[in-house]
């Protein structure tokens, strides 16, 4: 049985009905146990913009997020990859579907349960996010402070402890605005991992990053998702860092899943569409126009009086 | 033509309707933030969740000490404009000694409170939206709440606070140095006597005075800080958003503080 055909089968539409069951009732002769599901989307869809302007982002999106492995969603820009990352963080609400995390159904929850969720998630930004009128240490302590009640001291060792795994210890005192981009993507790394969550997710974590920054942060990704059983969800188009870092690669296209499967299956890949993604080519089955009417109509239709 | 007309009414009312609709939206917006800025602010803590000290300090310091300098020479100056202008009208009917007595109740009762109110909603009204409204577009306010914390609680609760403590506090600092002003003018180009000038402040300015002008201030902390902070919570997209978010909220916050200030005027001249 090769790796896709178990992946196939992990996705039959019949066992995604009750998750918990799949783990419990996998076959015995697999070679190993499959992995837990920590998180789960179904059938979710979402539309912006009303009447005329109403855009589906997404429709019927599908996806699995095992726990203690890295996930990457891929796509070019505008196929719906920081929404679906929204949904799960619960900035967003599905128009239909249902969200599932840690075997919990999250999609109607209110504003204080949503907040007992996000303590299980540690969130990494495009921008990193930190605090500008912080230092390192606050911005790295601020889940703590504001979460736990350890002592100032054991705060303190605690920031050094995930400054130390980030490799930026001695950076306590900077300010966010004195560090470089990648410093602040460590940073907020260390932030994201304060609380140790259970999942985090990494928002195009190489983007506008030189290569051996890029070569670090994904060191990071695997290193905390390995030794500590961190589910990654990493939202990306980098496609060499998805490669090198993923488990499984989710590559979307207009809000649909066009391709699921291993780093290696990507490789191996016929459809056109991953194809064109891999090679980077503007021409081919996913378009070089955003626009959503034809130009001929378009024109036709403006009124030049 | 007919047509034309109908087509212009038609697209006229859609176009009222449409901003009648941005209006109310506008408006229960800020009712619902302003709901849930005083729920975190003043019950929560009661519920177990307290108020942390330092930003209130920070903000306070922010808010109040760094505010002092000006606040003072606007009410110094606007004594000193009251008492000269009240001298040139009751020096006609030979009443000059009562210059203090109406700088004084002017100053308590009206100027005290509304100037410091629009000079704050410039200064800090405006300094809050711009630095929410960068937080917001730094996706800093979406970090919050990624980390489970409520933005509003720990943004707007301490500002909250900080100004509604420290803009009281500044009118009756206001207060003081507006008399202070009337009084120097008084005695020294006006020509009035110290000992009757005093006499005629302390007998008109009635303790009432100053608490229905304190009670005013409390209201226009309120509609500072909620302004403000509602302006910033809006602001989707980049630095422009911020920009015009921050003019519309010194230009919205002086309004309200306008209107509220006729309201509670009209309110206090019937019930006291």
């Amino acid at each position: 049985m090769t790796e896709a055909d178990k992946n196939l089968m992990y996705f039959n539409p019949d066992e995604e009905e009750s998750p918990k069951q799949t783990a419990a009732t996998a076959p015995k002769d697999a070679p190993e146990p499959k992995p837990e599901i920590m998180m789960e989307l179904r059938d979710v869809s979402k539309a912006f913009g009303e009447g005329d302007q109403r855009i589906m982002v997404l429709e019927g999106f599908n996806a699995t997020f095992e726990k203690g492995q890295v996930t990457s969603i891929m796509g070019g820009s505008g196929s719906g990859k920081s929404t679906v990352l929204k949904h799960m963080i619960g900035a967003y609400k599905p128009d239909s579907g249902k969200i599932f995390v840690d075997g919990e159904d999250i999609t109607g929850f209110n504003q204080k349960q949503m907040d007992t969720v996000r303590k299980k998630f540690g969130f990494m930004f495009q921008s990193g996010a930190l605090f500008q009128s912080m230092s390192v240490e606050e911005n790295v302590a601020l889940p703590l402070r504001e979460h736990t009640d350890l002592n100032e001291t054991t705060i303190k060792i605690m920031v050094k402890l995930k400054l130390e795994m980030v490799g930026l210890r001695g950076c306590e005192h900077l300010k966010p605005a004195q560090l470089s981009g990648g410093m602040i993507k460590r940073i907020a790394l260390a932030r994201a991992i304060a609380l140790d969550p259970k999942m985090v997710f990494y928002d195009e974590p190489s983007a506008g990053l030189d290569p051996i920054s890029i070569g670090v942060i994904d060191k990071l990704i695997v290193d905390l998702t390995k030794k500590m059983g961190i589910t990654a969800v990493v939202v990306t188009h980098e496609l060499p860092s998805a490669m090198r870092i993923s488990d499984k690669i989710i590559m979307l296209f207009k809000g649909k899943i066009v391709f699921e499967g291993s780093p290696e299956e990507i490789r191996t890949s016929d459809d056109p569409r991953v194809i064109q993604f891999i090679n980077g080519s503007p021409d081919g089955p996913i378009p070089f126009s955003k626009s959503q009417v034809d130009l001929g109509e378009e024109l036709k239709q403006m009124n030049f009086l | 033509m007919v047509r034309n007309i109908f087509g212009f009414i038609g697209r006229k009312s859609f176009q009222l309707s449409d901003f009648f609709l941005d209006f109310f939206r506008e408006v229960s917006g800020l009712y619902y933030l302003t709901r849930e800025a005083l729920y975190v602010t003043f019950i929560e803590p009661l519920r177990g969740k307290s108020n942390k000290w330092g930003p209130i300090w920070y903000q306070m310091d922010e808010v109040g000490i760094k505010s002092t300098t000006i606040v003072f020479l606007v009410a110094f100056l606007l004594g000193v404009i009251l008492a000269f202008q009240t001298a040139y009208q009751l020096a006609r009917f030979g009443a000059l000694n009562f210059t203090g007595a109406l700088v004084g109740v002017a100053m308590t009762r009206e100027l005290g409170p509304l100037m410091t109110a629009i000079v704050m909603a410039g200064r800090v009204g405006a300094s809050f939206t711009a630095e929410m409204g960068t937080m917001k577009v730094a996706d800093e306010i979406l970090a919050l709440e990624t980390m489970a914390l409520n933005p509003v609680k720990f943004l707007i609760a301490p500002r909250l606070i900080a100004i509604l403590i420290m803009l009281p506090v500044l009118t009756v600092m206001a207060d003081m140095m507006g008399m202070l002003g009337g009084f120097l003018i008084g005695v020294t180009t006006l020509g009035i006597d110290p000992v009757p000038y005093i006499d005629n402040s302390i007998d008109s300015v009635k303790l009432m005075d100053v608490v229905t002008g304190l009670i005013k201030s409390g209201v226009f902390a309120l509609i500072i800080v909620m302004v403000g902070s509602y302006m910033a919570f809006i602001i989707e997209g980049g630095a422009e958003k911020v920009g015009q978010n921050t003019r519309s909220a010194v230009v919205v916050s002086m309004v309200l503080i306008i209107i509220a200030d006729l309201l509670f005027t009209t309110l206090f001249y019937f019930i006291t």
